[in-house]
């Protein structure tokens, strides 16, 4: 908030930003709009909502979807066993590797999807060989997606409580490492947590790539494979899940998530 | 911690003391072990199968032919021009009206109704988009879409009611945009908040216009990280490839299609090291870009205490 000295000025400035949410706000919110008529068209002239009755009896959508929700599911949980406890470890007892380990959580974003799906195919038939074929196996590149805004999330979090101190204090009272960790730090960067979780949820309900170039048919395959027969049902489909993360993401406990998303290195 | 203490005074035997201090000190890293195998298995191991690929033979060994390859031959050549200028237009697009859109969101309430909801939207269109954007601008912009219908029934023959373009270059450069804007709001909207009102009140009160404020303050103290952002944008530009395999099903224009190509005859030419080649081109071009990004940062950060 800027106290404006002027009335002019500050009339002008709410219709310059007036002006800026309706254009830009225009571009975005059109194709939305479009969605919903085009999803809802029926004989010329008429409204039907057969596109969105028939998700249900589209081949492999249902199949595609809980595929999806299933990996969202074990990435995030995969990812919160695996990072949250080393961010800690990290945090308290080798500090040195923080740097070391935020190079490596940010990594991803600098390796294209398109390229981590050229190096890690020949990985994945040996994931295939001992885990088996199931969509899930994707999990593990998942984890590895999320990495860099789980890192952000949980790292802006626990840089915001001393640590440090909680854990000497639960220490001297004689809980256990994973009683502290669990019973202590835990509840204290659940925000980080939340937020993490969230992101995480999001970006692999929509990932396409890798799961498409790697022949598994989770949810956004299945929308383009629809989509080439029928395109209504897949714009139905796209639409759904598209209010679906923007609810999920609006749920979010405070702004900070969202923050510490969109931050960048320091 | 007592007993590492006491292993360091003289008397303890030697040799064996060294040992054991050597393990105390390395005990703290074995709690980063299981992710660091995670990460060699998953991340680095891939990286350098893709790096190592690219200067491999048919045989196996050591061979330029792919790299050769890409470097010369004319369709590599111009996808590459091509994702380049898709992200150079899309990138300068999408910060500039970003930009405007965080500065426009930022003097509202802090943490209104309208904040909330545009962030939770540009999270959506940002990073969740890929396909789905895609069918958002077929049912815009396609033969069938909504514009389209409506230019066809009212204007008749213009520009919009023909919707091949949407399947070219510049409805790449137009969908784009469209994810761009808000991964712009997501990365700079902290930076305008940033800005202090003591500044433009002190700015003010001192005689300074609005346009001598941009100019002298606001202006100087944004620019490292909106040209950060702008290369974010770029590099996130360049990596995409979910929206344009969806909307573009004919030929290989840019570098991620070309990838998709090199994939699904990679069985049938034999030819591995083609996919890693180009793989490794756009390693190379988002890492310069990347590094850009982050040495802005770090400039940038100064003012965001």
């Amino acid at each position: 908030m800027v106290a404006v000295t002027s009335r002019t000025g500050l009339r002008i400035r709410t219709t310059w930003r007036w002006v800026i949410l309706l254009f830009v706000g225009f571009y975005l919110l059109l194709p939305m709009v479009a969605m919903l008529d085009f999803s809802t068209r029926g004989a010329p002239g008429t409204r039907s909502l057969e596109s969105w009755t028939s998700i249900p009896s589209s081949p492999g959508l249902i199949e595609g979807i809980v595929a999806s929700l299933e990996l969202a599911v074990l990435s995030v949980l995969g990812t919160m066993v695996l990072l949250v406890p080393t961010m800690v470890w990290v945090h308290l007892r080798v500090p040195r590797l923080r740097r070391s380990m935020e190079v490596v959580c940010l990594l991803p974003l600098t390796i294209p999807a398109i390229v981590l799906v050229v190096g890690i195919a020949p990985i994945y038939k040996w994931v295939t060989f001992f885990l088996g074929g199931s969509p899930l196996t994707l999990t593990f590149v998942y984890m590895v997606l999320v990495l860099p805004f789980a890192h952000r999330a949980i790292d802006a979090s626990l840089r915001s409580v001393d640590v440090v101190t909680l854990s000497e204090a639960a220490r001297t009272l004689g809980a256990s490492w994973l009683r502290t960790l669990v019973g202590v730090i835990i509840p204290n960067i659940r925000v980080g947590i939340m937020s993490a979780a969230v992101i995480s949820i999001a970006l692999v309900l929509g990932e396409y790539t890798i799961a498409s170039l790697l022949n598994f048919d989770t949810l956004q395959p299945v929308i383009t494979l629809i989509g080439k027969r029928d395109a209504g049902v897949s714009v139905a489909v796209s639409l759904a899940a598209l209010i679906f993360a923007f609810l999920l993401l609006i749920a979010l406990p405070t702004s900070d998530g969202m923050r510490a998303a969109g931050e960048t290195v320091d | 911690m007592t007993t590492a203490s006491t292993l360091t005074t003289e008397a303890g035997p030697a040799p064996r003391g060294a040992g054991l201090r050597w393990a105390r000190r390395a005990a703290p890293y074995l709690g980063v072990v299981p992710f660091g195998v995670f990460v060699i298995v998953f991340l680095l191991w891939p990286t350098y199968i893709v790096i190592t690929g690219a200067f491999e033979g048919k045989d196996g060994g050591f061979d330029l032919s792919a790299i050769t390859e890409v470097v010369t031959q004319e369709s590599h050549r111009s996808a590459f021009q091509k994702s380049i200028t898709i992200s150079l237009i899309t990138a300068l697009a999408g910060s500039v009206l970003g930009a405007l859109l965080a500065w426009a969101i930022s003097i509202g309430r802090s943490n209104g109704p309208l904040r909330r909801a545009s962030l939770a939207g540009a999270g959506v269109f940002a990073q969740f988009g890929g396909v789905m954007l895609a069918f958002a601008f077929l049912a815009t912009f396609g033969f069938n879409g909504m514009v389209t219908v409506f230019f066809n029934d009212h204007f008749g023959d213009t520009f919009l009611s023909d919707a091949s373009w949407l399947y070219g270059l510049g409805g790449l450069c137009v969908v784009y945009t469209f994810f761009q804007i808000p991964l712009m709001l997501i990365v700079f909207l902290p930076s305008v908040e940033n800005l202090r009102p003591q500044w433009r009140e002190a700015s003010e009160s001192l005689g300074g216009t609005t346009w001598e404020y941009w100019r002298h303050v606001g202006g100087p103290i944004l620019f490292p990280s909106f040209i950060g952002a702008a290369l974010l944008l770029f590099a996130n530009a360049f990596s995409a490839y979910a929206t344009a395999a969806a909307l573009v099903s004919q030929g290989s224009p840019i570098v991620p299609l070309q990838i998709r190509g090199a994939l699904s005859s990679e069985v049938a030419l034999g030819n591995a090291s083609l996919g890693k080649a180009l793989a490794l081109g756009m390693v190379v071009v988002v890492a310069i870009v990347m590094t850009g990004y982050a040495l802005l940062q770090r400039r940038a950060s100064k003012w965001s205490q």
